[in-house]
């Protein structure tokens, strides 16, 4: 147990050596670091959220909003199909629940209408289960007329499993075009987007970008009135949206848009040459601007009403045809929001409403105070085990208490090089680390003067006390290991912080005991050839 | 010079015919906490209840509790909690989970932010929606009762079976009277709280298991001796161990109760009450138990193959 061949003592020495080197970093500001040549380690320690400050914002899939909206552009075109020549006559065609329902007129054209809507059922491709199509929808005819359309559960699943990807990408784009914070962007489970934003003192405006579906529209106004005031007779096919900045004006808007944020090319934030306030420019594509034209030149003095996420931001008149194919939206902006409303429209809109389950904030001052506490704390706390160890051990106290501190330090190094996240509780899972790394070391001690007091000699009492307390350290932190290891995997948020420091905690603890404790004990016997132990 | 001893050589202090008393105790306490538990209940924070906290410090007044109160009470956001957290400028404001989904939760939040303005620095903000709080408690339930089986399946592995029952009972006998410390106390109940639960699960484990490596050490070295001596005898011969120990984890855990500022505070003293309960468990319920268990003293040799061979000693 004492005896150590010398490439064992390098390999032990260099493993320590580099993770002591991996958390050398940490001891620097950033920039100190940043400037040093390419060949030294640089990589420092994430810190948790709840250290540095910054937002942590959990979106949601609304699944219930995406599905009525869809069965509203389904019911369009169930009618659009029926219409086709030769025409099938159906009543009570509408939303129900979770799908679309209508009665068919005429029995004897159930074939027929099963083969037209059969075509919307709109088969989904399905990479996952080997190229399997998935249809969106379950459709049934019954023999009396009735048919539904109905959402199926596997075409559900796989819409909002790509919605949560289209919706990534187009944060990310959005986000990217912020420039001054980096955050991550992950998906989380089947429907959920985990934005974290470490650094971040303000996230109102972060949300506000996140957040929006900035789903732009442009549709023909058709009246407009005020809120308690009796609403005025519609036409089949328009519906009401409230004004923006303007509250209990109601508009009365053409259902079907003629323009969409699809058709934009670009966007940006200016000033308008003649008011000198804030608006945003557009550009749209070469369909998108014929289309527009088109309208223009057909409608004009009517007034036209550009929609963002189902709030009209302006209603204008049309004084002339428009096109050129560029227009600019006026609304009360401010310079910052022109700005923000820009960066949305470049960004493209969001392909469903997302909405925050969990939010976390921390402020850059609370977490600065937090590290300073777990500072002080730990360094006391080590100060005080040292200082406890030596009382109680003497000279073994010292040893034990380089391995307590070489061990703390691998911690970190290792953490650094996984990249692995420290938080809160993830410091609190260094000290108790510190009690078990302590524990290991008393466990040999203990071992080692009860094999003296049982009248063998020093050497041989020290090489068996390693030889039977190893064992019990390894059982017992191998099932420390095992719960750490669990709770990585199956816990969240401070759970995780904690169990990542302690699993890689009880790793160090078992390698310093097991190589490094036993090791500096090697070489002090070979120094001292003691034939007392004292402890 | 003379090292500090805690604990005399040679104790032999009767644990086991103590049982008697020290087992009741802690079935006692334990079924106490239960009933505590379902009758008044923790006090559940946002993480598993939904809701909103806010932690504000003001900038140079002292804040003015009753004026905040009164003025968030006003807002129709329903029951409005707001108490002072560690230095006297900072507060802390807690709302209940809004009815009307997540969106509400967002509403109430521009509501607060407006009423108080820029009188103070908002610190921290915390929301919690009503579908991620159920999600919360139940995962935390989950990886309780994962880590247990993994644990079990372990020590069963390890030694018999009988230990592996006994140090699961130890366990959640150190779980149930932790969830009572958090009853007792009305500490917020929250998801830090259930990492130090678990923490304390974790320190439970570790010194059950160092405890029983003892006993069935001692098992295979005395044939003659009956279970409950042989366990007395094997936890004497560790209670200088056991003791330095939990002198240095609680030296670790008193400095970090008392420098490590305010978030986590009630995170510690839960611990430090953990980590003397698993002690107290370990000896006083997880070696009892391998009694009752009625644990045959031959056992081990069948599983002897696999440990390592030691020298018997006379």
């Amino acid at each position: 147990m004492l005896h150590f061949s010398r490439w064992k003592m390098i390999a032990i020495l260099a493993v320590v050596m580099v993770g002591i080197l991996a958390a050398v970093p940490n001891l620097f500001s950033k920039e100190t670091v940043d400037s040093w040549p390419s060949w030294m380690p640089k990589r420092q320690l994430v810190l948790g959220l709840d250290l540095q400050g910054g937002a942590y914002l959990l979106y949601e899939v609304d699944q219930q909003d995406y599905v009525q909206r869809r069965l509203r552009t389904l019911v369009s075109e169930i009618r659009t199909s029926l219409l086709e020549e030769p025409r099938i006559g159906y009543s009570g065609l509408g939303v129900q629940g979770q799908g679309v329902q209508l009665r068919i007129r005429d029995l004897s054209q159930l074939d027929l209408v099963r083969q037209r809507l059969e075509a919307l059922r709109n088969p989904l491709s399905n990479s996952l289960l080997g190229g399997t199509a998935v249809n969106e929808f379950d459709l049934s005819v019954g023999s009396d007329g009735l048919v539904q359309m109905t959402y199926s559960q596997a075409g559900l699943a796989q819409r909002v499993r790509s919605i949560v990807d289209q919706s990534i990408e187009v944060i990310a784009r959005r986000i990217d075009q912020l420039g001054t914070v980096e955050p991550s962007i992950q998906r989380q489970g089947e429907d959920r987007i985990l934005v974290e934003a470490p650094g971040l003192g303000d996230p109102e405006r972060l949300k506000n970008l996140v957040g929006q579906t900035a789903q732009l529209t442009f549709h023909l106004v058709d009246g407009s009135f005020q809120t308690g005031q009796a609403e005025p007779q519609r036409k089949p096919g328009t519906v009401v949206m409230p004004a923006l900045d303007s509250p209990g004006v109601n508009y009365i808007l053409e259902e079907a848009p003629l323009l969409t944020g699809e058709d934009l090319t670009d966007a940006q934030a200016t000033f308008d040459q003649r008011s000198n306030e804030p608006v945003v420019s557009f550009r749209l594509t070469t369909g998108g601007a014929q289309t527009f034209g088109k309208v223009t030149q057909a409608n004009v003095n009517r007034a036209f009403a550009i929609v963002l996420d189902d709030k009209v931001i302006s209603a204008p008149v049309i004084r002339e045809p428009i096109l050129g194919g560029s227009g600019q939206i006026s609304g009360n902006f401010s310079i910052q929001s022109a700005n923000d409303l820009a960066i949305l429209l470049r960004a493209g809109s969001l392909p469903a409403k997302l909405t925050i389950v969990e939010e976390r904030n921390v402020g850059p001052g609370l977490g600065a105070d937090s590290i300073r506490a777990g500072k002080i704390a730990s360094i006391i706390a080590t100060v005080a085990v040292c200082a406890f160890m030596v009382m109680t051990y003497g000279f073994l106290g010292w040893i034990a208490n380089i391995a307590v501190i070489v061990n703390v330090i691998m911690i970190f190094g290792i953490m650094t090089i996984l990249g692995a996240t420290l938080s809160l509780p993830g410091i609190a899972g260094v000290i108790i680390t510190v009690g078990t790394a302590v524990d290991s070391n008393v466990l040999i001690y203990e071992r080692i003067r009860e094999e003296f007091r049982s009248g063998r000699s020093a050497i041989a009492s020290i090489d068996a006390g390693f030889h039977r307390a190893l064992g019990t350290i390894l059982d017992a932190n191998v099932t420390t290991l095992i719960a750490a290891i669990v709770l990585f995997y199956l816990g969240s948020g401070p759970i995780r912080g904690f169990a990542v420091t302690h699993a890689i905690g009880v790793a160090t603890t078992i390698f310093t005991a097991f190589t490094f404790t036993r090791l500096l004990v090697a070489l002090w016997v070979r120094w001292r050839r003691p034939t007392k132990i004292s402890l | 010079m003379r090292h500090l001893r805690l604990v005399p050589d040679n104790t032999a202090i009767p644990f086991m015919r103590m049982r008697k008393f020290t087992f009741p105790v802690a079935a006692f306490l334990s079924i106490m906490s239960v009933i505590l538990f379902f009758t008044v209940g923790p006090n559940y924070g946002i993480d598993f209840l939904g809701g909103t906290v806010i932690e504000i410090q003001t900038k140079d007044a002292k804040p003015d509790l009753g004026k905040i109160r009164g003025e968030l009470n006003g807002l129709g956001i329903g029951d409005v909690q707001v108490q002072t957290i560690g230095d006297d400028n900072s507060v802390l404001i807690r709302i209940g989970q809004q009815p009307g989904g997540e969106t509400a939760q967002q509403e109430a939040i521009g509501k607060i932010k407006a009423t108080i303005g820029d009188e103070a620095e908002f610190r921290r903000t915390e929301i919690v929606g009503p579908r991620v709080s159920g999600e919360l408690a139940f995962n935390g339930a989950i990886a309780m009762i994962v880590t247990f089986a993994a644990i079990a399946v372990y020590v069963w592995f390890r030694f018999e079976w009988q230990f592996a029952v006994g140090s699961i009972i130890s366990a959640a006998n150190v779980v149930v009277m932790t969830f009572g410390f958090y009853v007792v106390t009305q500490h917020e109940f929250n998801l830090t709280s259930l990492a130090a639960i678990l923490t304390t699960v974790g320190y439970s484990l570790n010194d059950t298991v160092v405890v029983y490596d003892r006993i069935r050490e001692t098992l295979r070295k005395y044939k003659k001796i009956s279970l409950g001596d042989l366990i007395d005898r094997a936890i004497n011969d560790m209670l200088g161990r056991t003791v330095i120990t939990t002198m240095t984890t609680l030296i670790a855990l008193l400095s970090l109760y008392i420098f490590g500022g305010e978030v986590i505070r009630a995170f510690t003293l839960a611990m430090i009450f953990g980590v003397i309960a698993a002690i107290f468990s370990s000896i006083c319920v997880a070696a009892p138990v391998l009694i009752y268990f009625g644990l045959r003293q031959d056992a081990l040799d069948e599983k002897k193959k696999d440990a390592d061979a030691k020298p018997q000693k006379a």
